[in-house]
């Protein structure tokens, strides 16, 4: 053996370079966190910035001269002859007003583009709710063009050359006056929430896709909850031990809660929509599909749920004179529901956010049309993410951004509730 | 075979002498009494200093945090190569003591200790001080034999490799071939040394990781209860080995044992909530315990 | 009368079945004080008449939803005249459509066809009667079901044993869902493909290295000239798979590490749910982010040291792929850190190593085979991962190992082989069916494999 004190040597000798290796490696470990949390925090200040204006929306006022000759009807016409009126012809009217003396084409066109098609609409709402306006002078706020909206979101720079612009010269003569006399206004984007998808950027909103969501986590829920918590019960409470079958069971269970969702698409592809016709794009065939994806999460979060229940309970209530199953619903189910509620939540929130499965059974379709059931066509919220994100336009950048930021915002409010019930229910046994 | 070790140091265990101490009124031990008792002692009873000693302690407190204190103002010393035994009911702190002197409590979120511990006269928590350095230099087998997941080779090289205390490959093989003899296994395991630790007995095992503790030749072994995973033959032939290993190293080890205590210690150190009671040759300990609560103790009325 | 009211019915029945059970129960019994003769409690025997009540009529109604669209085709295709009947299967087909979609809306197009408004009108009669019986027969075997159940209200009669074994029995078939789930992937996918490869072979699929499915649609041609070599695919997958890789299983492991070993118990505790968050984002989200923001700085970055680099580069698709597989990859390489016996550490420690050289030479050799398992889960779920390829990766079937230009994935020609317009016997929408069978069978693999390792990972320090 060797000397002590040149042992001791070797070792003080080895030192430096061993605590060198040390803060290196521990700086590596800080170096993968801080990573993470930093691409964590690009992403989300990335599309909150962007998605933050979408919450408000461009105004622009305007003087409409809602005359008998222009709109084409007088106030006694019917209903459906003051559905049909002119509307555009006003607002058209009302521009060149505004901006008198315009004469080449192209300006125009562009003066007309102005302000949203659905300008119209509101004054068609406005009449028809009280014809008695038609032959008088209102003085409306509409909603204006993307491309304005734009602009007065800061998102057009006016320093590039013209042709690089989509606001041109003469609109900025424009927009600078209607800007100075105060005719601009930025209001709350309440069409955002209370209309469906459409194909003018200004005018989607997200009511549509988001009733969709709420439809199929409807079906979603009301299939994977019971389904999934009798599942669990039986394999943890009733299932024999060392049994081939159950085992089977088990490695399927397993094995599809880490099979690629897309693989469940096509699933419903070919079983839901091919061979027992239930009618594609619907929530009910989308609930189909994320019922079985979520099943496995909620058997495994469940079974968790039940295993840490302890065994003196239901020792305690077989010595009662219990049977199994009364057992099970009296008393461990019961103590182990929060758990259960937990997972099952989780699980949901992953159901929200799936998407890819649900392009494969036609969710991917446009729909303006707010869905009433569980079999009208649907979007639901990610796939109108990902079909806003599709589309050239800043405006629904934006949109699309705004939309992640409501999606998030329901996914928090899920996880916050997982959280809320694991810390009031927790149990320590 | 084995009961060469049982002969070795055989005695019988006194009885109570005084019979008094032994009614009812005495056994519902008062611990408020207790504490207060040994809060005001200054020193443990017996001979707890030595001239030249290998570790020098004084005034050792540990704090595993704001709230729980496990070890008050212990004053002890070992002395070089002499097998110190650890006694003392479960919990009153004979393991936070042993592993202050190897620093292990640095590895235990909010572990403090204060107070004066020396090694050779170098004060092992001073701020030059190097816990790895130190740990070279006190080693440590455990209460389950934790062999790591590696060959039993790899296992005893563990230590020079990562203290660089090799220079070839040659000189690695004398040393863990030489720490295997010591550990006196070599004889069992020299045609499988690439074989897995962890698949040898559990006897065998500790005795591997004793290979691995004494493979980078530190000056003391600490051991913290090194065989009550063991069964009796196990146990006897680990008794042996430490009784050879003596000649080379300081060895403290904490046993539940008390026979074990008298069979391979020169010196007993009695612990009790915390405080350290009593020290002592350990023939004096067990036969003459100068200290009620040791006297409790090794008359099994508590503990 | 349809499904939904009936069931509503059902329903009804089955309260008022469940209270007259319990009623009978105790009249039997010689009312509440007999109560002690019951071998069940009341309410047992009313759940028995509720299953009586429930179990045949549902199933009837089931199947009988099921069949009867296909006999009341069937039904009507053979009543149509020769002619039609004689002209090939397609045309039936898109004759029965439109006939169906009449009887759907239950209006006569006066426009259409006279054949076609006769067939029409036909089917809608059918399918009246058709609900007649179905009414019938399912309040029929309600009837019968309460019945029976009543008959055999005892005081002796072991309700609550018999309501427990419809009970588990029910949740025997829960269980099994998982059972029929991978049957149903299993079977619809092989189903699918076995036609795929009887139209392009299957040595072309897998070992061709040109990929074009679009053209075979033009030639309205069986396989034959569109290009199915599924090569550039898998070649596109296993680039960006092992980019995300790269990123995720050396990042997400050093993550789990130092949080395991060096993060103090605060610092856990905040960084372990913020790192969760990274995983509870929907892809969706990533997928927009890659295309949006990393893909266009990627470029911008390659384009000023002078790279060429695509606008949908496998490199920003793999990145964002990786960035979301990193808390997958380091919870679980958590749990297996975790799973290392503290003695481990503490033989380690004693021996005066230093906490990487312990965590380095005895904790990641202990934890490998668990640190193998959550690899090859990373793996699986790299290579079924969807959305961020779909909205960051290209179209373009490029065999290219280079990550700054476009490839493609399976995933991606999954989904958009069947998003366009789709007709289901084409070759072209088969082929995402074989697709799947590669991904599922390649996934499946994979996952057994790992939750083996893990599995007897676990049970070696248990
Ligand atoms: N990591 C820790 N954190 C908090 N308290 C601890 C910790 N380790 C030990 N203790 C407490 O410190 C006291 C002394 O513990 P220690 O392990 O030293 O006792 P011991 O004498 O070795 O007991 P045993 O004979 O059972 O091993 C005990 O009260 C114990 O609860
Ligand atoms: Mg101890």
């Amino acid at each position: 053996m060797m000397q002590m004190s040149n042992k001791t040597e070797l070792v003080r000798a080895s030192l430096a370079k061993r605590y060198a290796r040390e803060k290196r490696f521990r700086f590596w470990g800080l170096a993968s966190i801080v990573l993470s949390l930093t691409f964590l925090a690009i992403l989300l200040t990335t599309i909150f910035m962007q998605g933050w204006p979408a919450f408000t929306q461009t105004y622009m006022k305007l003087d409409v001269n809602l005359s008998a000759e222009a709109l084409g009807v007088d106030a006694h016409a019917p209903q459906d002859k003051l559905r049909a009126a002119s509307y555009d012809t006003v607002v058209l009217n009302a521009l060149t007003t505004r901006f008198p003396g315009i004469t080449e084409r192209k300006q125009k066109m562009a003066l007309k583009k102005l302000v949203s098609s659905s300008a119209a609409y509101d004054l068609q709402k406005m009449v028809m709710a009280n014809p008695k306006l038609i032959g008088t002078q209102q003085t409306v706020w509409v909603m204006a063009d993307d491309d304005i909206d734009t602009y007065f979101k800061g998102n057009i720079d006016r320093t590039q050359p013209e042709a690089d612009r989509r606001i041109k010269d003469f609109q900025l003569v424009w927009l600078d006056d209607l800007e100075a006399k105060n005719e601009i206004e930025r209001r709350f984007n309440l069409p955002f929430f209370t209309s469906g998808d459409s194909r003018e950027p200004e005018q989607a909103g997200i009511l549509s896709a988001l009733m969709g969501s709420f439809y199929t986590m409807l079906v979603t829920m009301t299939l994977a909850f019971p389904i999934g918590v009798a599942a669990a019960i039986y394999l943890e409470e009733f299932a024999p031990k060392n049994n081939t079958l159950v085992d089977f069971i088990e490695v399927n269970i397993n094995n599809l809660a880490a099979v690629p969702s897309i693989v469940f698409g096509l699933l419903g592809l070919a079983v839901f929509i091919q061979f027992f016709g239930v009618p594609r794009s619907t929530p009910l065939v989308g609930g189909l599909v994320l019922t079985l994806i979520t099943l496995p999460t909620i058997i495994i979060a469940s079974r968790a749920a039940l295993k840490s229940v302890p065994p003196s309970i239901r020792q305690a209530a077989y010595g009662m004179g219990a049977s199994r199953v009364q057992t099970v619903f009296h008393h461990t189910l019961p103590l182990a529901m929060p758990g259960i509620l937990t997972g099952t939540i989780i699980g949901m929130a992953h159901a929200l956010g799936e998407t890819a499965p649900l392009l494969m059974i036609g969710m991917v379709a446009f729909i303006v049309d707010i869905p009433q059931g569980i079999t009208d066509p649907a979007a639901i919220l990610p796939v109108q993410i990902y079909l806003w994100s599709d589309s050239p336009e800043r405006a629904f950048t934006e949109k699309t951004s705004a939309a992640i930021i409501v999606l998030l915002f329901f996914l928090v409010m899920m996880n916050l509730l997982a959280v809320l019930l694991r810390k009031r229910f927790e149990r320590r046994w | 075979m084995n009961t060469l070790a049982l002969t070795n140091n055989t005695m019988t265990l006194p009885t109570s002498k005084d019979p008094s101490a032994a009614n009812s009124k005495d056994q519902a031990v008062d611990i408020q009494a207790i504490v207060e008792e040994l809060k005001h002692a200054t020193q443990p009873v017996g001979v707890p200093f030595l001239d030249d000693p290998k570790f020098y302690t004084r005034d050792v407190d540990v704090f595993y945090n704001q709230a729980k204190q496990a070890i008050f103002g212990v004053d002890l010393d070992i002395g070089k190569n002499e097998v110190i035994a650890m006694i003392g009911p479960s919990g009153c702190g004979k393991s936070t003591f042993l592993r202050c002197l190897n620093r292990m409590n640095d590895t235990i979120d909010g572990c403090k200790v204060t107070g004066q511990l020396l090694l050779d006269g170098e004060d092992i928590y001073a701020k030059e001080q190097d816990p790895v350095l130190l740990r070279a230099r006190v080693g440590m087998v455990f209460q389950k034999p934790n062999p790591f997941p590696k060959s039993i080779y790899d296992n005893v090289a563990y230590g020079p490799r990562i203290h660089g205390l090799t220079a070839n490959r040659s000189e690695l093989d004398d040393i863990v071939e030489d720490s295997l003899k010591k550990a006196g296994l070599f004889n069992e395991v020299k045609d499988r040394l690439q074989a897995p630790g962890t698949g040898l007995s559990g006897g065998q095992q500790q005795r591997l990781c004793i290979a691995r503790a004494i493979a980078v030749s530190p000056e003391v072994i600490l051991m913290d209860e090194p065989t009550s995973a063991l069964d009796p033959i196990a146990t006897a032939t680990i008794e042996e080995l430490i009784d050879e290993l003596r000649q080379s190293f300081t060895i403290c080890i904490v046993t539940h044992s008390m026979q074990q205590a008298a069979r391979i210690s020169q010196r007993t150190a009695y612990f009790h909530l915390g405080y350290l009671v009593e020290v002592n040759k350990t023939n004096t300990v067990f036969t003459n315990p100068q200290h009620r609560l040791t006297e409790n103790y090794i008359t099994g009325r508590f503990g | 009368m349809n499904t939904s009211i009936i069931l509503l019915l059902l329903l009804v029945l089955a309260a008022f079945s469940y209270f007259f059970g319990r009623k009978r129960a105790l009249a039997v019994s010689n009312g509440n004080r007999g109560v002690n003769k019951l071998h069940s409690l009341p309410g047992y025997y009313g759940h028995l008449v509720v299953v009586w009540c429930l179990l045949p009529s549902l199933i009837a109604l089931m199947l009988w939803s099921f069949f009867s669209p296909t006999f009341i085709s069937q039904n009507v295709i053979s009543s149509l005249p020769t002619e039609i009947q004689s002209t090939d299967t397609t045309n039936v087909n898109l004759f029965m459509n439109r006939v169906e979609s009449m009887a759907k809306a239950g209006v006569i197009d006066e426009t259409a066809e006279p054949a076609q408004q006769e067939a029409a009108r036909r089917y809608i009669e059918l399918q009246h009667n058709s609900n007649i019986i179905k009414a019938v027969l399912v309040f029929a075997l309600a009837g019968l079901g309460i019945f029976w159940a009543f008959r055999k209200i005892a005081p002796n009669f072991r309700a609550r044993n018999q309501v427990e074994k419809v009970i588990v029995g029910l949740m025997i078939l829960c269980a099994s869902i998982a059972i029929v789930t991978t049957l149903g992937i299993v079977l619809s996918v092989l189903f699918e493909s076995l036609r795929f490869f009887q139209a392009v072979p299957i040595t072309e699929f897998l070992f061709g290295t040109h990929w074009s499915p679009q053209t075979a649609i033009r030639n309205d041609q069986v396989g034959g000239s569109g290009s199915f070599g599924a090569i550039p695919l898998f070649a596109g997958t296993l680039l960006i798979s092992v980019i995300a890789l790269a990123i995720a299983v050396p990042v997400g492991l050093m993550s789990a590490i130092y949080l395991s070993e060096y993060a103090s118990k605060r610092v856990r505790a905040w960084v372990k749910p913020a790192l969760e968050v990274l995983a509870g984002i929907p892809t969706v989200v990533y997928g927009f982010f890659a295309a949006l923001t990393v893909a266009p700085f990627i470029r911008t970055l390659g384009e000023s040291i002078g790279l060429t680099v695509a606008s949908e580069s496998a490199l920003a698709a793999g990145l964002v792929m990786g960035v979301m597989i990193i808390p997958f990859m380091s919870s679980l390489s958590d749990d297996v850190i975790n799973a290392v016996p503290q003695a481990m550490r503490d033989g380690s420690y004693g021996m005066g190593a230093t906490r990487s050289e312990t965590i380095k030479q005895v904790i990641l050799p202990a934890a490998l085979p668990g640190i193998v398992g959550a690899f090859l889960l990373a793996a699986s779920r790299a290579i079924g991962e969807t959305m961020i390829v779909v909205m960051a990766a290209g179209l373009s079937a490029n065999l290219t190992a280079n990550p700054l230009e476009a490839v493609t994935t399976v995933t991606v020609q999954i989904v958009t082989l069947l998003t366009g317009d789709q007709e289901f016997d084409s070759p072209k929408t088969l082929a995402a069916f074989a697709l799947g069978l590669t991904l599922f069978v390649l996934t499946l693999i994979l996952n057994i494999l790992a939750l083996r390792i893990v599995r007897k990972y676990r049970e070696q320090y248990e």
